[in-house]
């Protein structure tokens, strides 16, 4: 109970940390950031139910007030702004990165990366754009393209979630929950 | 760690925590609701008089804040504008800066420790379902104490990099810290069973 609930804990923490992190510029001006990768990672580490957990936990932390989402935002405010599906996509996010790592049984990392592009991306990119395109009074097929600027920087955050998740799991199998 | 709640002090700092999230629920519901132009211009008049009402140097924090709108903005006046619309997307961009800005206003004149005892006042009805307001706090204050924790942890893995190699250390930072702080939550745990659990 005590572990679960402090790694919990320390992966919401890890996604703000990463949210602290100076973002890239991709070529194009799309800035990417590690966030995401904190999400994939709550998943395909921890597991659904846990992973999804931590998320909620680390969107409560930016709701109080603290400046953790990616460069420096933060309060109520971010879930009235044009992010606010990908905020809501989050926690859902990392649970089905989860459910995949639970579910198939291949090597950790093939599991990993998958969950990791099918929560990160599939699941996540969608609601992102309902949000979008709710705040715009705008179709869900204008806005679309526009998140294909995300994709490349997504792409190597799955492979950077698959190789971080099979490390973890050789050098601390304890806390693989996800295949525990 | 600092958090978003603005230093100079204003009258909305003194109001509780609870009746101001509930207008602000109320503000944003009716915001969203508004369609014409006019109605929208009125509420960000509301609005900008309200933020103004606190002084100064609170409105020039408040403006800083809405700052990561701002290529969104853009990006949707330019298109609009070049869709044909005469407004350039008026009503959702003032729609959304007004739904932003008061959402700001609250979490800058409420302080840490109010938010979350409205947060835990919240939690109450969600006790027997297996998650106690106690817990929800104590995993709070982990992970609001965990970030400058797991940071540091990264300093220190960094500058022992930098004093064998010229290069930069770039991702190879990423796992020796995340082990660090695996290594910490497993501490923490024991050092809270060791004091009777999280109960």
């Amino acid at each position: 109970m005590e572990k679960n609930l402090t790694l919990i804990a320390l992966f919401a923490a890890l996604i703000a940390a990463l949210g602290l992190l100076p973002a890239m510029m991709l070529p194009g001006g799309v800035p990417i950031t590690a966030q995401s990768l904190g999400i994939m990672l709550c998943g395909t580490v921890l597991g659904s139910r846990r992973g999804a957990l931590a998320v909620l936990l680390f969107l409560l932390v930016v709701a109080l007030g603290l400046p953790v989402l990616s460069g420096g935002r933060g309060g109520i405010g971010v879930f009235m702004g044009p992010s606010v599906g990908f905020l809501i996509g989050f926690p859902l996010a990392a649970f089905v990165a989860g459910l995949v790592v639970e579910r198939v049984k291949a090597p950790v990392a093939l599991s990993a990366g998958l969950g990791a592009f099918l929560g990160g991306m599939v699941v996540l990119y969608p609601i992102g754009t309902l949000g979008w395109a709710l705040i715009l009074d705008k179709s869900m097929a204008d806005v679309g393209p526009f998140l294909l600027g995300f994709a490349p920087g997504d792409a190597i955050k799955c492979v950077l979630a698959a190789l971080i998740t099979r490390a973890i799991g050789q050098m601390r199998p304890g806390v693989l929950l996800s295949r525990g | 760690m600092l958090t978003l709640t603005c230093p100079h002090d204003t009258w909305a700092h003194r109001i509780p925590a609870g009746p101001k999230m509930a207008v602000l629920g109320l503000w944003t519901v009716a915001l969203f609701s508004l369609t014409t132009l006019p109605a929208l211009l009125t509420a960000s008049v509301a609005i900008t008089t309200l933020i103004l009402s606190g002084g100064l140097p609170f409105a020039r924090t408040s403006a800083l804040m809405l700052r990561p709108l701002w290529p969104f903005v853009l990006i949707v006046a330019l298109w609009q504008g070049w869709m044909g619309d005469p407004t350039w997307g008026a009503a959702p961009i003032l729609r959304l800066i007004t739904a932003v800005a008061a959402a700001n206003f609250v979490t800058m004149t409420t302080r840490l420790t109010d938010m979350m005892a409205v947060l835990t006042r919240l939690a109450r009805p969600f006790g027997p379902l297996g998650l106690p307001p106690r817990r929800l706090a104590l995993a709070l204050a982990l992970v609001i104490r965990f970030i400058p924790v797991m940071l540091q942890h990264m300093q220190i893995i960094r500058l022992a990099f930098r004093a064998r190699s010229p290069r930069r250390p770039g991702w190879r930072l990423f796992v020796p810290t995340l082990l660090a702080a695996l290594d910490d939550a497993e501490r923490v745990a024991e050092a809270l069973r060791a004091r009777g659990g999280v109960g």
